[in-house]
């Protein structure tokens, strides 16, 4: 058993002049959820696809479970589980057959097949339309019955390429909730990309943000988060004039002032002291109803990281 | 591998009765297919459905036919319904996915059209055998059965590699039919544009050749294409340049 499920070194994959991962160094332990951060075309689908086996890299090498991509990809490929870009259902199949044929390629026996398919769509509240083609499906549903294909075999690692993508809030917080669950339950080591920062503070134990191809930050998001150094005040109250604004903005522990649904959202840059803040503001003539103090959000972090690397 | 062989065709089996309506859809049009080939064109033949050497050209189309129908949809249909990804990250080998593809293509072809001669031969011996068992010579049973096969054989695997290299369907689908017709028109207008001091001699190497040796010789020239095809589809099947296509 390896002591890191992923670990890659200097993993580096070009197509043409284009380079898609730069030399990316990680170490994933075992049992954890694992967010993989990063803007559109930043390279995470790209390391999804490298750690798989599906694409070779340039130079560098990466272990899955063990296991070379290169050399022995069959047998990561085994041991994993991936929802990529696509949910990959087969929309002409019923919701059943989908996953009696993945069952069916992972080599479950015949009766525990149907019993793991029943288990999953039970947890998942798709066992009364598991006859239903997935073609007339919500997106929600379909990417829950990618989902339950995923774990089918109860793989060790899986991989999710953004599966909340393009789901409304309400249809990605309830696959978030069956995710977490099944991922508890189960006891697999989740590698998940994402473009939702609130999504990987809720479901991560440890994040990696990558920017260009370059690991840019890698930790916990409360690491991440302190790591900013930056301090988030939302003050509720009324009468925050845009004279007050710039004010706001000229004052060097301010790194952005905004109004936000009637709300002043302040990014200070240090743990700074916000009395005088609030002082200046009631002499400008605002009411403060309110104030909160915190750290920055992983947003916020992410954003910052990925600004100061650009 | 034959397990994953088989279980990449059932996919495929199930997918293609279910290709634009319900399964009961799917099984229809194969019922229609069986019913024209196994009923009613026997019955519109009477004897000649057994007696004609010419049925040999059908059995030998009908097959490469149905298989051209089914098999552009094998990677481009996978590739346009965002499917590949997720089969080429599963345990799958790459032989087992294109055997698999391959058999269902093949299997489609070559049963269907075996269903067929089956039901025709039981059709014209019941309403026009007269008490006579009414069969194939030993001679055109291998001939049909081995045609139908090289046949279907060689629509699979050009069809696969099409279906391969398409980034389409419907692009796969233009061009298995342009190379069909190729197959078709090509001999039949390559030999009206011989010159006319050529052609006699041909025409008599074929009247006085063995028919079946002639057979035979067709037959073999056709094995050895089929093994080209596969073993072109087996170099061109490649995950990375199939995700990256």
């Amino acid at each position: 058993m390896p002591d890191f499920v992923i670990r890659t070194e200097n993993l580096t994959c070009d197509f043409a002049a284009v380079r898609a991962v730069d030399r990316l160094s990680l170490e994933i332990p075992a049992g954890i959820v694992f967010g993989f951060l990063g803007p559109n075309g930043a390279g995470k689908t790209t390391t999804i696809r490298l750690l798989l086996g599906l694409l070779h890299p340039q130079s560098g090498r990466a272990e899955v479970l063990g296991f070379d991509t290169v050399t022995q990809a069959d047998a990561i490929r085994r041991q994993t589980g991936a929802l990529l870009e696509h949910s990959g259902l087969y929309e002409r199949l019923c919701a059943e057959d989908n996953l009696e044929f993945y069952g069916r390629v992972w080599r479950l026996p015949k009766s525990e097949r149907q019993a793991r398919i029943k288990e999953l769509l039970t947890n998942l509240n798709l066992w009364e339309r598991r006859q239903e083609s997935a073609a007339n499906w919500s997106r929600g549903m379909k990417q829950k019955l990618a989902v339950a294909r995923v774990l089918l075999h109860r793989p060790r690692l899986i991989f999710l390429d953004e599966p909340t993508a393009g789901l409304d809030p309400i249809a990605a917080a309830a696959l978030r909730n069956d995710l977490a669950a099944l991922v508890a339950r189960e006891g697999v080591t989740v590698f998940l990309t994402t473009h939702n920062l609130a999504e990987a503070e809720k479901l991560c134990g440890q994040v990696g943000v990558i920017q260009q191809g370059k690991l840019i930050a890698l930790g916990h998001p409360d690491t991440l988060r302190a790591k900013s150094g930056s301090t988030r005040a939302e003050i509720i109250g009324r009468g925050f004039t845009e004279s007050i604004l710039l004010t706001l903005r000229t004052r060097p522990e301010v790194a952005t002032a905004e109004l936000t649904n009637g709300r002043l959202v302040l990014q200070l840059n240090e743990k700074t002291d916000t009395a005088p803040l609030i002082t200046l503001l009631v002499s400008s003539g605002a009411q403060i109803e309110e104030v909160r103090k915190g750290d920055a959000s992983l947003e916020e972090a992410f954003l910052k990281l990925v600004e100061e690397e650009e | 591998m034959m397990a994953d062989v088989l279980t990449v065709m059932w996919k495929e089996w199930r997918e293609l009765l279910r290709q634009r309506e319900s399964m009961r859809g799917g099984i229809m049009r194969i019922l229609l297919f069986v019913g024209v080939f196994g009923v009613f064109l026997p019955l519109q033949m009477g004897r000649e459905w057994v007696e004609s050497p010419q049925l040999l050209m059908m059995w030998a189309w009908v097959p490469l036919f149905l298989v051209t129908t089914v098999v552009a949809d094998s990677f481009a249909g996978e590739r346009e319904r965002h499917t590949l990804e997720t089969l080429l990250a599963s345990r799958l080998s790459d032989r087992s996915i294109l055997f698999g593809k391959m058999g269902a293509a093949l299997s489609y072809g070559f049963g269907l059209t075996s269903i067929g001669i089956v039901l025709g031969l039981v059709t014209v011996n019941l309403v026009h055998g007269k008490g006579e068992l009414l069969l194939y010579s030993p001679t055109i049973a291998v001939s049909i059965i081995g045609l139908m096969f090289l046949g279907a054989g060689l629509a699979a695997g050009a069809g696969v590699l099409v279906s391969l290299r398409a980034s389409s369907v419907r692009q796969a689908q233009q061009t298995m039919s342009i190379a069909i017709m190729l197959l078709l028109f090509v001999p039949i207008y390559g030999v009206q544009a011989l010159p006319e001091n050529w052609k006699m001699p041909i025409a008599k190497l074929f009247m006085n050749a063995n028919a079946t040796q002639l057979m035979f010789i067709a037959m073999a020239v056709l094995a050895v294409i089929d093994i080209g095809l596969l073993v072109a589809a087996m170099a061109r099947f490649k995950r990375a340049r199939l995700i990256l296509d």
